[in-house]
């Protein structure tokens, strides 16, 4: 099987600082693989450069098998490569319809065509089961829970194939993380994959077949998740060293 | 208890008119502010509600009216231009200079004084926007250096001369004794505006129900369309019984008028139903959004920054039409005039929210104080303690009126 995204050797410089170090991740179709790490460890670095908000010195990136060049985010967009960022990058002022098209509105001649694009995003929404009573007041007055579920039906509507998740529990209640746990869930069997950045390991483990672990720039390994404990992953996090006698996971799980 | 209830019910239903809060507190406070003024105006002469004043108003708020849309837009992307009032003078007198006989000016045609006019508001627009977006300048510093630059390049280009008389035809746009359209035309003008009023509530609506989305009740279709058209029927009715000096000839909606409505309209529809308005409005409401939606933020910063001195060209030709002779102060402080009805109207300095209709009625309103107060005799610097009261007032209510949505 190819891997739906792989990221080989990225190596990014900030002035003196080596924010990533020859790092290499992959991403399969319909899995989540954990990117876990203390602040500054370079994962959201490392996710930036495959949203095309920031590009490598060197490295190489392959979506399908193909080498691509991620100049913007839309070119990460037209790879269908979405991001949903930890501060959720929702313009507050505008409407949930508004959101979920910013960017890439539906248009006839020169005019909005905002029925369109209310019914697509109602129909996008109810997808995600989320209630969200009206599409039509600011998402400013909206709750944590319908405001990440705005921002996922964003990347959900333009047919993402692998989803980049920011923290995307970081904000919200234990019954609106739930739920989206249950939403991952259900966009791993529409064979999306996913890549989630988080600092709870629970999540983590609930949710990721597999996890990566960076420390300083560098990619500390990457374990199947039912292969180690909360114990092992935090040796790697703080110590920086793999737990003995664990595979490296290089591949999705084998099934069964 | 019972009260909390009753006040829910009246705020439901006042939501479910669908129309933005803030225009309707200024529709009140006009109300209330015009019937003040006829009341104490009463005994007089020339009172307020008279015709003759209401038409002259009109004239009054053109070239407020004609710029206060382009500084919403730039407002709500969280701009300032500081600069307006000075390119509306140095555009003025381009135009006075272009089309005035030698020796005194160049002898052009009146069409091109116009048109280069134009152009040049645009040019110097986007010229500041340019610092503003590709080198992040703050637009203050850059509109503040466009406020000195332009104001005394006006008055070196004309030699600190005054500049006229201006073209006969140039002058229809300022409204004087030719630049009324007429009774007939008046009425085809609010005729057309009612049929569109008419045809986007049917149009919409149907639209709308056959896509299965919420449509606003009947009753309030009823009460917003009837009410603009009431307020089209009694706007042509005002401007058709002001009749020529010494005749019944009704003059009909003055020429700066037409245009200020058709320029407020246009904006309208552009930030209301154009990518281009969408995205002014996302950029100030969070720019990094924006920049991830993979919006162009700096190419549409030059564009607001454009429009804006195109209007202020715009204003500035009309306001030179009407005076027939272009001093090199005209338009001196006219922006913060134009700053003020922006925000009268609703719109918030921290950008990402205001209306063009608000703002229009913040124009309304302040020249309505400022004619009400002359008509009673008030003093000039009354009048400028009075406006700034209620430019606090409203700037006040505006941010009690956005947290109470947060």
């Amino acid at each position: 099987m190819t891997p739906l995204v792989e990221m080989q050797n990225i190596c990014l410089r900030f002035g003196g600082n080596q924010a990533l170090d020859n790092v290499s991740v992959n991403l399969y179709p319909g899995e989540v693989v954990g990117l876990l790490g203390h602040n500054g460890a370079g994962k959201s670095t490392l996710i930036k450069v495959l949203s095309g908000a920031y590009q490598a010195d060197s490295g190489q990136i392959r979506v399908d098998g193909r080498e691509v060049q991620i100049r913007s985010p839309q070119d990460a967009q037209a790879l269908g490569i979405e991001t949903i960022y930890q501060n959720l990058a929702l313009a507050d002022n505008l409407d949930a319809v508004a959101n979920v098209f910013l960017g890439r509105e539906r248009v006839r001649g020169i005019r909005l065509d905002e029925d369109f694009m209310e019914l697509e995003a109602r129909k996008t929404l109810d997808r995600l089961r989320v209630k969200i009573p009206s599409l039509r007041v600011p998402v400013a007055q909206m709750s944590g829970g319908q405001r990440q579920t705005v921002a996922i039906g964003r990347a959900l509507y333009f047919k993402a194939r692998c989803l980049i998740m920011d923290e995307p529990t970081a904000a919200l209640g234990p019954e609106e993380t739930a739920k989206v746990g249950e939403l991952i869930k259900a966009l791993k069997a529409e064979g999306v994959g996913i890549f989630l950045i988080s600092h709870d390991l629970h999540d983590v483990f609930d949710l990721a077949d597999r996890i990566t672990v960076m420390k300083n720039g560098r990619v500390v390994g990457t374990v199947y998740t039912q292969d180690v404990s909360h114990d092992d992953v935090l040796g790697m996090i703080i110590g920086g060293v793999m737990p003995k006698g664990v595979r490296p996971a290089q591949t999705p799980l084998p099934r069964g | 208890m019972q009260m909390q209830s009753v006040s829910k019910e009246r705020a439901s239903l006042v939501g479910s008119l669908g129309v933005d809060g803030r225009v309707l507190t200024m529709l009140v406070v006009l109300a209330v502010v015009w019937t003040a003024f006829q009341i104490l105006t009463l005994g007089q002469p020339g009172q307020f509600l008279s015709p003759q004043n209401l038409w002259n108003l009109s004239v009054q708020t053109a070239v407020v009216g004609i710029m206060v849309g382009g500084m919403v837009l730039v407002i709500v992307a969280r701009q300032i231009d500081l600069s307006v009032g000075s390119i509306l003078g140095f555009t003025g007198m381009i135009m006075a200079l272009i089309q005035t006989v030698p020796p005194l000016g160049w002898g052009g045609h009146w069409l091109l004084a116009l048109g280069a006019g134009l152009l040049l508001g645009a040019l110097i627009g986007a010229f500041q926007g340019y610092w503003v977006a590709y080198w992040g300048v703050p637009a203050f510093v850059v509109t503040l250096a466009g406020l000195l630059i332009f104001r005394n390049a006006t008055f070196i280009v004309a030699s600190g001369r005054t500049i006229g008389p201006l073209d006969d035809n140039f002058k229809v746009l300022g409204g004087g004794l030719n630049g009324s359209i007429g009774e007939f035309w008046t009425w085809v003008v609010g005729l057309v505006v009612i049929a569109y009023i008419v045809y986007q509530a049917f149009s919409n609506r149907s639209r709308r129900l056959k896509n299965g989305l919420p449509v606003r009740p009947v009753w309030a279709e009823g009460v917003v369309n009837g009410f603009l058209i009431l307020l089209t029927l009694a706007f042509v009715w005002v401007m058709n019984a002001f009749p020529y000096p010494g005749t019944n000839i009704p003059r009909g909606m003055p020429v700066p008028v037409l245009i200020t409505l058709i320029v407020l309209f246009s904006l309208n529809w552009i930030a209301l139903n154009t990518r281009f308005g969408r995205y002014v409005f996302a950029i100030g409401g969070n720019p990094e959004a924006a920049l991830l939606a993979g919006i162009n933020v700096r190419r549409m910063l030059v564009v607001v920054f454009a429009l804006m001195g195109f209007l202020a060209a715009l204003a500035g030709a009309v306001q030179a039409a009407r005076l027939n002779f272009v001093t090199n102060s005209m338009g001196n402080l006219l922006e913060l005039d134009v700053i003020a009805a922006a925000v009268i109207g609703g719109t918030a300095l921290a950008g990402g929210s205001g209306t063009i209709v608000g703002a229009a009625l913040g124009a309304l309103l302040m020249s309505s104080l400022h004619s009400g107060m002359v008509l009673m005799g008030l003093p000039t610097e009354w009048q400028n303690v009075v406006l700034g009261l209620v430019l606090l007032a409203a700037v006040i209510w505006n941010s009690v009126y956005l947290r109470s949505r947060r």
